[in-house]
This record gives structure tokens, C-alpha cells and sequence, in this order.
């Protein structure tokens, strides 16, 4: 980007002049100021909030909470929901890998092949964006009941037991996840491979590389920070989300998304709810810092 | 490095083999991409699948006489759809939604568009804590939702401020401001600082240039960057839920209804507000194939 002018255009008056100078100091500061205000007060003093209620000693009743640098709520809560931590994690890392597996070779297909229509095919990997998140999960909840579109038709086809279901495992829940965010990694994917110079693919063809040799030794290599990012991106979501869990799944695989629900709108506990928060945000950062560390922090911006 | 040397040398004498190999070879790349072209499908399908259940389902006839969704299929009807307005709730907080996304798809547009031109436009030293706008920006972007949700939530219940549309403005307004910015500043990569130039030295004051010269060339950004926030906004959940109190936008009331039954009429609902957004996208796509 060039510096803009600084010369003074002859024939302006002296303090049009100096007003205009003055503007061109102010300009960029003038221009974000409003995202700026807006931002500080409702993303960042909230996140310090977030934080100082974690230390507070609330009433549960009433809601009303107090400052007691109380820091006993961290261990307490995570000893008491480690387990939905660590299902949270697990459910998010099984459905990020699922979805990078199914959409690699699609977006590697519009991405090489796509001619025309690519513009066409990635409208279609957005499809499911032009439907309500809930909707979309309640109709799954239908497609997998238990006489189901799919169930229905593998127990009529005697290849399930009529007795199976879906509905309230953690199967459910993976699929659902899986679905919701498909896109979310698809299109990172996609960004990255359209990317890779395709003369880098002839010159390996040139210098005798077979399809193979071609694909995991230039566009793999080239196509795995976007592969990150698109996990990343895919994974961060799907470890806070509770809707699908909440739809989809049952007691016993409960997402930690859906204790922190809970402990905000149903049981008014807003220290703890405060502290699981501040626990879900810290590993958030942890996977997007070593990203970050790895691959350049600008890397994961230029996927979104 | 002799023996390369060598074998260079021996290739130009040497007929080259060819690279791509013999008819086989290009028989089985030709498979390949078939594979890949039926397997690209078959995600489509997948990826479209339950919207086509849902529009089905919004023909479905209802035996129990509660007006609930019923799994098994009875038969198709136009009740839900003559009938959509029956729900007063379900109407209102369509209505609601459409308010809020409207509200906030103007303002944060605006705003995020401002802080585009911004980041597009100075860099260090004319505009310091670049560099940290744009960490917030991609924190914020990042951060999973419910974390966004449940800080605005500790913000609104330590300032006592009551839960409702307000609460639901602000909110879906900072979460918009990111993509914005993001999506225009994508879009005005490639601008021409000299045809500013231009307008300024042909008299223009800065204000003329920006209507007359920036937006026009911005706009196609601009424009993404407002669908994307309405997309956003009308879709909402997990900080709506936190955040709404009273006032309940249609994702939120589509929500509180999944354990006790859901009315056919949401399906006609989801049904038509796909329709409209697929017709607006395929419209899109259409125009911007006829310009290349």
C-alpha cells in the first residue's frame, strides 16, 4: 500500500489546508473508532468480566455475586466436569477429522476441476447455511430416529437389528457436529488448494513425479496450513457447541457447552459458569497459539 | 554432481520419455476424476439431504391433532403452509428476527466497513495499534461462541441492564463488525489509490471522492459483507440464547419448542427463508458468471 500524498495541493487556503492535514492525521484513528468502542465494550471489558466473575462468590438463588478473589471455582469445576471436558474434546476432534477426511477430496475437486461451475459447486458446500442451525439439527434428530430415513431402511433391509438406535449416543451427536460445520472446513480447504500455483504441479510432472509422488510431496505440503486452519477452525466451534449434544445426544455423553448453559440460564451460577468459560476459551487459545507459532499468526486470518 | 552433470548432457542427445506415460496411464487418471466427480456429488447430496426432509416435511399431514411434526409420513397437505401464521409466537419472533437482523446488519456493516477502509488504507506509524486491531479482530472471530455469549451475559448482568432487543442489537452487532471488516477488506485488496488521487486533484473534497470514487468501487465488498452479517444475525443462536431475555428471535423460540413438539409451521418457515436466500444466492452466482 503507498503512503498517501502529503504534499499540499496549491491553491487551498490556509486553514482548509491544516484542517485537511488534520484529517489526514486523524483519518485512520477516526475510521475505526466506532468498531473500536463497540469491540472494547462488548468483547473485551466483557471478557475481563467473564474473567472476575470466575473469581466472585455468587448466591445462587439471587444471582447476586461478590468479588472474593476466589479462586477455588477453577479446580472445583474442573474437577467436577473434567469428564464433559474431555467428551467435549474427544466429540469435536472425531467430527473435525471426519469432516476434513469427507471434504478434502471435494474441495480438491472443485478446486482442480471445478471449470465453470465452481462457483456453482461452492454455493452447494453452503447449502446447509441457508437453513436455520436448530432446524438443521432438529431434522436430523429425524433422519436418525429410530425408523428413521436411515435406520428404518437398514432394519428394513434386515442389515440392523431392530432394536438398534442411534439417538442419544455420542454416534448422534458426532454425526450432527460433523454436519453442521462440514462447511467450515471445506471451504478453508478449498481456499488453500485453489492457491497452489498449478505450474508447481506441472514442473513436478516434468521432472517425472508420478500422481502420487505429486500429491504428497507438493500438494500436501503446500495445502497443509490450510488443512490446520480448516481444523481449527472446524474444531474450535464444535468443542463449545451444545445444540447438537442437547438435540442429538443423552445423559450420558453431556458436552461441556451444555453445563455452561446450564449453569448461566437455568442455575444462575455465574462464577462457575464464568470459570468453565474461561477454561473452554483458554484451550480455544492454546490450539490457536501453537497454530499461530507454527505457521505465522496471519496464517489462520487469510483462511476466513 | 559430475553424474548429473553427465546424464544431462546425455539427455539432449537422448529422445525424452514421455512424462504422462502410455494410454493406461490416462485410462486411469480419467476414472480418477470420475470417482472424484460421483464422490463430489454424493457429498452434495449429503450436504442437501435434510433440507429436502425439512421441505417434505412442512407438506406433512399431522393424525394426533396436536399440531406437532410427526415422524412417520401421512400424506402430504397445504395446511401449513395456508395455515403459517397460526403460531402468534412463533410469527412474532420471525418478525423479530428479521427486525434484529435488519438493525444489525445496517450498523454493523457501516461500522466494519469504516474499519476496513482503515486497515486497508494506513499502517504503522499513521496508524498505530494496527497490529492489535487486527488480533482482536481475529480473536474475536475465533473465540467460540458461547464464550462470546456468556461474557455479554456477565457484562449485561453486572450493569443491570434488562435482557431484550437491545441487548440482542448490541450483541449481534459486535459479532457482525469482524466478518465485515474482514469480507470488505478481502474485497479491496486490489484498489487503485490513484483514481482517488484523480478525484482530488480534479477538486473533489473528500467526502465527493468517497461517494463518488470509493464507495461505488467498494460497494460489490460492502454488499458481501452485509449479507454476511444478515446471514449471521438471522441464523443466531448460541448468543441470542444467552442474551435474549424476553424477546425471543425465531432460532431461540425454534429451540425452546425441540422438547416439546415442534410445530409444522417452523418447517414452512425454515422452508421459505431457504428459498428466498438460495434464490438471492443463485442469482448472484448467475450475474457474476455473466460479467467474467
Amino acid at each position: 500500500m503507498e503512503q498517501p500524498l502529503l504534499a499540499d495541493h496549491p491553491g487551498g487556503v490556509a486553514p482548509r489546508r491544516l484542517r485537511r492535514r488534520l484529517g489526514k492525521i486523524f483519518a485512520p484513528y477516526l475510521l475505526s473508532l466506532p468498531a473500536g468502542l463497540w469491540l472494547l465494550a462488548l468483547f473485551l471489558v466483557p471478557l475481563f468480566i467473564m474473567l472476575s466473575l470466575s473469581l466472585q462468590s455468587c448466591n445462587p438463588g439471587t444471582g447476586a455475586c461478590v468479588m472474593t478473589w476466589h479462586w477455588g471455582e477453577f479446580p472445583s469445576e474442573i474437577n467436577l466436569y473434567h469428564q464433559q471436558f474431555l467428551t467435549s474434546l474427544y466429540f469435536a476432534a472425531v467430527a473435525s477429522v471426519i469432516d476434513l477426511v469427507v471434504s478434502f477430496p471435494i474441495a480438491y475437486w472443485i478446486a482442480f476441476h471445478g471449470g465453470r461451475r465452481k462457483n456453482f459447486f461452492l454455493l452447494m458446500l453452503l447449502v446447509p447455511f441457508f437453513v436455520s442451525f436448530v432446524i438443521r439439527t432438529v431434522v436430523w434428530e429425524f433422519i436418525l430416529s429410530d425408523n428413521g430415513i436411515v435406520l428404518g431402511t437398514l432394519k428394513h433391509l434386515h442389515l440392523l437389528p431392530q432394536n438398534s438406535h442411534v439417538l442419544g449416543t455420542g454416534v448422534a451427536v458426532v454425526a450432527g457436529l460433523a454436519y453442521n460445520y462440514l462447511p467450515f472446513t471445506a471451504l478453508p480447504l478449498y481456499v488453500a488448494l485453489e492457491r497452489i500455483d498449478k505450474r508447481v504441479l506441472d514442473a513436478a510432472y516434468d521432472l517425472y513425479a508420478n500422481r502420487r509422488t505429486a500429491f504428497a510431496r507438493v500438494i500436501l505440503p503446500l495445502t497443509s496450513p490450510g488443512m490446520f486452519a480448516a481444523f481449527l477452525l472446524t474444531f474450535v466451534p464444535q468443542f463449545g457447541d451444545y445444540v447438537n449434544q442437547q438435540v442429538l445426544g443423552g445423559a450420558n455423553n453431556t458436552m461441556i457447552g451444555t453445563v455452561i448453559q446450564n449453569a448461566f440460564l437455568t442455575n444462575l451460577d455465574y462464577a462457575g459458569g464464568a470459570a468453565l468459560s474461561t477454561v473452554l476459551l483458554a484451550v480455544a487459545l492454546v490450539g490457536i497459539f501453537l497454530y499461530a507459532r507454527v505457521l505465522g499468526s496471519r496464517a489462520i486470518a487469510e483462511y476466513l | 554432481m559430475t553424474t548429473t552433470v553427465a546424464a544431462s548432457s546425455e539427455n539432449e542427445t537422448a529422445p525424452v520419455p514421455p512424462r504422462a506415460g502410455p494410454a493406461a496411464h490416462d485410462e486411469r487418471r480419467r476414472w480418477g476424476r470420475l470417482v472424484l466427480a460421483g464422490y463430489s456429488w454424493l457429498v452434495i447430496i449429503y450436504l442437501v439431504l435434510p433440507i429436502v426432509v425439512m421441505i417434505a416435511y412442512s407438506f406433512n399431514k399431522v393424525v394426533t391433532g396436536l399440531p406437532q411434526v410427526s415422524f412417520a409420513w401421512n400424506g402430504f397437505t397445504f395446511h401449513w403452509w395456508q395455515h403459517w401464521k397460526d403460531i402468534p409466537d412463533l410469527t412474532s419472533s420471525f418478525w423479530l428476527s428479521i427486525r434484529l437482523a435488519v438493525a444489525s446488519t445496517v450498523l454493523a456493516t457501516v461500522i466494519g466497513t469504516l474499519l476496513a477502509i482503515a486497515l486497508v488504507r494506513y499502517r504503522p506509524p499513521r496508524f498505530r495499534g494496527k497490529g492489535f486491531f487486527e488480533q482482536i479482530l481475529f480473536l474475536n472471530i475465533a473465540a467460540p461462541e458461547i464464550v462470546l455469549g456468556s461474557a455479554l451475559l456477565g457484562l449485561f448482568v453486572t450493569i443491570n441492564l434488562a435482557r431484550g432487543f437491545v441487548t440482542l442489537l448490541v450483541s449481534h452487532v459486535m459479532f457482525s463488525i469482524a466478518y465485515v471488516a474482514v469480507t470488505v477488506r478481502a474485497r479491496m485488496a486490489g484498489f487503485d489509490r490513484s483514481l482517488e488521487e484523480a478525484a482530488h486533484d480534479l477538486g473533489a473534497n473528500p467526502f465527493v471522492t468517497f461517494r463518488k470514487v470509493t464507495l461505488p468501487i467498494i460497494m460489490p465488498g460492502v454488499l458481501a459483507g452485509a449479507l454476511m452479517a444478515f446471514a449471521l444475525s438471522i441464523d443466531d443462536f448460541v448468543t441470542s440464547d444467552f442474551v435474549s431475555g424476553s424477546s425471543v428471535p425465531f432460532p431461540v423460540w425454534v429451540y425452546s419448542v425441540t422438547r416439546v413438539g415442534i410445530p409444522p409451521q417452523v418447517f414452512v418457515f425454515g422452508s421459505a427463508i431457504f428459498l428466498v436466500g438460495i434464490a438471492c444466492a443463485l442469482s448472484s452466482v448467475l450475474i457474476s458468471r455473466r460479467h467474467v
